[in-house]
């Protein structure tokens, strides 16, 4: 008994030392702020506010050079909104369709099936409107990303002038920023973000954490739509095991109960 | 299987049917009235979740084939297009791909107790070596599945692994394009993964029936790793297993769906959510979980053979041979191999280090490239040894020729296997980690010891343990309360 509980100490120790930190860390970064997000833990569900001022963000400011190719305007039903204005939001997009019956390609408004169209016609262009570096499909950023939704906001807001240590062995070519939370902390967008940019409807006040912890929160739904329906199910199902697993134990007891020694 | 005399069924269907094939009376042997050890821990729980998560994984694997796209431009968004716009594909893909690491989490548990209760020995050597082939065509069919989404993980990962071959000598070019379909990863290696990982879970499905059916010839082992005797020490398979099996499988099922329904992407890699780019490398390759210890032994080969470790592996070779032979252990000089350990060990260590002062271009103490130049060179010997790895499970059963099964009567297997547990765990790490720093040394020396426990712990133990009395019956220690080590030596 000794040994086997030394044995499980030990090997208690190894996982805590090895998985607390399994981070595949490519340069140095700075480590993660705190944040708490509502849809975290089991019972975690989104916040409608938050998502429909995350996608007024993203609208105003991200899609300028992100796609967001995986998510379709129907979707949007999930953040409160009802079908007219679905429609409405569609329909100030344009989608090339076609070909006609002519054969012409053509232009027509955005409907509720048509996923977010694209700024940029393909990659090729993306990256030459970029200096080279394409600006990624926001679709499933957050599940991309170590860190999630936390890692997004924190990215979001993590510019500042690099520190004169960093600058001495280090340098800034045009069209790359330093950002405490990017991986080897060069990154290529720039800060996308300022205080005041994009008007709230809702009186949230409009500062630079407030838009990226509203972008990232809609992101998270945007890469998770499913989080919501598959926490309340995962809630159930545990409960109707964990209830099925205690009439199995109290059945095994009973069957057991006249074999001797045991 | 079941001919010959037979006990009518009450029921004219089933009579009728049996009569015919005797399938209910095969049933009713096999799993009714199956005469098993009462003395069952729950580590005996794993074989039958092991069985539900084998149906679980083909289950749904065969319904998320008719929606994926194995198409190298189609497969990742064929992917999404499941997670969000299938009816629950995304509960599908997250039962599967959360499946198959916790079918890992199962079979390593189901491996430690066929080793730490001695499963493998005679007579059951050819059911453990069933069960190692069962291991090795789930290692396979979960590398090529997790190659399917097409994100960069699965592309980098395939390149990685099928790139081992090329370290094979004169034909690894020629094998390795062979595999690929192609000069490179592409198309045509998404395509044959996809056949492959849709047929194999059959081919296990099939070696699993070798595997139950070597299992109904020998029994079960127990705990106490000693012989069914009579009737006493066992209890019909049917009420009692079947139900212990229930609560345990249910069990297992908790930790299952608590990953599948609120960390449904925790035992992944972010990157894989990233669609494949040929043209981008990841900061990190790395496998799944499961694959971490293997992949730490590979990479513990900074280095290779060269003339000095040769010598070392010979003399270590001829310091073994009196394990392998017929000798008792009086006849066998300890303080001998001891010391012939010791020149092997002084070996080892000049080869080791001398090709270290080779990569660094210093000065050679010894003699030159002649000397420290590895003819066998480090990648060669990471994918043997990686292979070799399980490989070594295959003879474990003919290394092993202690009369006694269960570590509960072998103090010193016991300690050393709970040392492998531990070791395979640093190892994970190790695997997990850049190949850099502190941790090149320690996996090199958790690979050691990996290594040293099959290859000299198991045959030294096997001369040198002493034999404990063990109690005469499953029976009387489980009345008696003598489950645990109540042991005088053996004059």
């Amino acid at each position: 008994m000794k040994l086997t509980k030394t044995f499980c100490t030990v090997l208690a120790v190894v996982g805590l030392i090895g998985f607390s930190n399994l981070s595949y860390a490519a340069g140095e970064a700075e480590e993660l702020p705190d944040m708490s997000w509502e849809f975290e833990g089991p019972f975690g569900h989104y916040d409608k506010a938050a998502l429909q001022r995350g996608l007024q963000v993203y609208r105003n400011v991200c899609s300028a050079c992100h796609s967001l190719k995986r998510v379709r305007f129907r979707n949007l039903e999930a953040l409160g909104y009802d079908e007219s204005q679905i429609k409405a939001i569609a329909a100030e997009y344009t989608v090339t369709d076609g070909p006609n019956d002519e054969g012409e390609m053509f232009d027509r408004p955005a409907r509720p099936s048509d996923a977010f169209p694209s700024p940029y016609a393909n990659d090729k262009q993306a990256a030459y409107a970029n200096n080279g570096a394409i600006p990624p499909d926001l679709s499933l950023i957050t599940k991309a990303r170590a860190g999630g939704a936390t890692y997004t906001a924190a990215l979001l807001h993590g510019y500042e002038d690099p520190p004169a240590e960093w600058a001495e062995k280090n340098q800034l070519l045009p069209g790359q920023y330093y950002n405490k939370y990017m991986a080897g902390h060069v990154i290529a967008m720039p800060p996308p973000l300022a205080e005041g940019q994009v008007a709230y409807e809702d009186g949230t006040e409009t500062t630079v954490e407030q838009y990226s912890r509203d972008v990232a929160h809609f992101l998270n739904w945007a890469a998770e739509p499913e989080l919501e329906e598959r926490k309340r199910m995962g809630v159930k199902v545990f409960l109707f095991l964990l209830a099925f697993a205690g009439i199995m134990f109290a059945v095994k007891k009973r069957v057991w109960s006249d074999i001797k020694g045991k | 299987m079941a001919s010959g005399p037979r006990e009518k069924f009450d029921n004219n269907v089933i009579e009728w049917v049996d009569s015919r094939l005797p399938i209910f009376t095969m049933l009713q042997k096999e799993y009714g009235v199956f005469p098993t050890p009462k003395n069952f821990n729950y580590f005996w729980n794993f074989g039958a979740i092991l069985m539900i998560m084998l149906g679980i994984m083909i289950i749904t694997g065969i319904t998320l084939a008719m929606h994926y796209t194995a198409n190298a431009n189609l497969a990742f968004d064929s992917v999404e297009r499941i997670m969000r716009d299938v009816n629950y594909g995304w509960l599908l893909r997250y039962i599967h791909a959360n499946g198959a690491s916790f079918f890992f989490i199962a079979v390593y548990i189901h491996i430690f107790r066929g080793l730490y209760y001695g499963s493998y020995k005679q007579p059951r050597e050819l059911l453990w070596m069933f069960g190692v082939t069962i291991f090795l065509l789930m290692m396979a069919t979960a590398f090529m599945g997790y190659v399917l989404p097409w994100g960069q993980m699965s592309f980098w990962g395939a390149q990685v692994i099928t790139s081992f071959f090329s370290a094979i000598p004169l034909v690894g070019e020629e094998i390795t394009v062979w595999l690929r379909g192609g000069f490179s990863i592409d198309n045509a290696t998404l395509t044959r993964f996809f056949a492959l990982h849709y047929l194999m879970p059959f081919v296990i499905a099939a070696v699993v029936a070798l595997h139950v059916w070597a299992l109904h010839v020998t029994g079960s082992n127990n705990p106490l790793g000693i012989d069914v005797k009579t009737k006493q020490d066992t209890l019909p398979f049917n009420p009692y297993y079947t139900i212990k099996d229930s609560f345990g499988v249910l069990v297992f099922m908790l930790f299952y769906v608590g990953f599948v329904f609120f960390a449904p992407n925790v035992l992944g890699h972010a990157d894989n959510y990233i669609p494949a780019n040929p043209l981008v490398t990841p900061a990190h390759i790395v496998p799944e979980w499961y694959f971490l210890p293997f992949y730490a032994i590979l990479r513990a080969f900074t280095f290779g053979v060269n003339l000095p470790i040769l010598i070392g592996l010979a003399i270590t070779a001829f310091a073994m041979k009196p394990f392998f032979s017929n000798k008792t252990k009086e006849e066998i000089n300890l303080k001998t191999v001891g010391i012939t350990f010791a020149i092997a060990g002084i070996f080892f260590l000049i080869g080791y280090f001398s090709q270290y002062q080779l990569e660094s271009g210093e000065t050679m103490i010894l003699g030159g490239s002649f000397i420290s130049a590895a003819f066998i060179d480090a990648k060669l010997c990471g994918v043997l040894a990686m292979f070799g790895s399980i490989a070594i499970l295959f003879v474990l059963p003919f290394m092993d020729k202690h009369p006694v099964r269960s570590a509960r009567f072998r103090p010193w297997f016991r300690i050393a296997t709970l040392l492998l547990v531990l070791d395979f765990f640093v190892l994970m790490v190790c695997g997990a980690k850049p190949a850099e720093g502190f941790w090149v040394p320690l996996s090199q020396v958790a690979m050691l010891y990996y290594m040293g426990y099959f290859i000299i712990g198991i045959p030294f133990l096997s001369k040198f343990e002493p034999v404990l009395d063990l109690p005469d019956s499953i029976h009387q220690a489980v009345t008696q309360g003598k489950t645990k080590k109540s042991v005088k030596k053996k004059a």
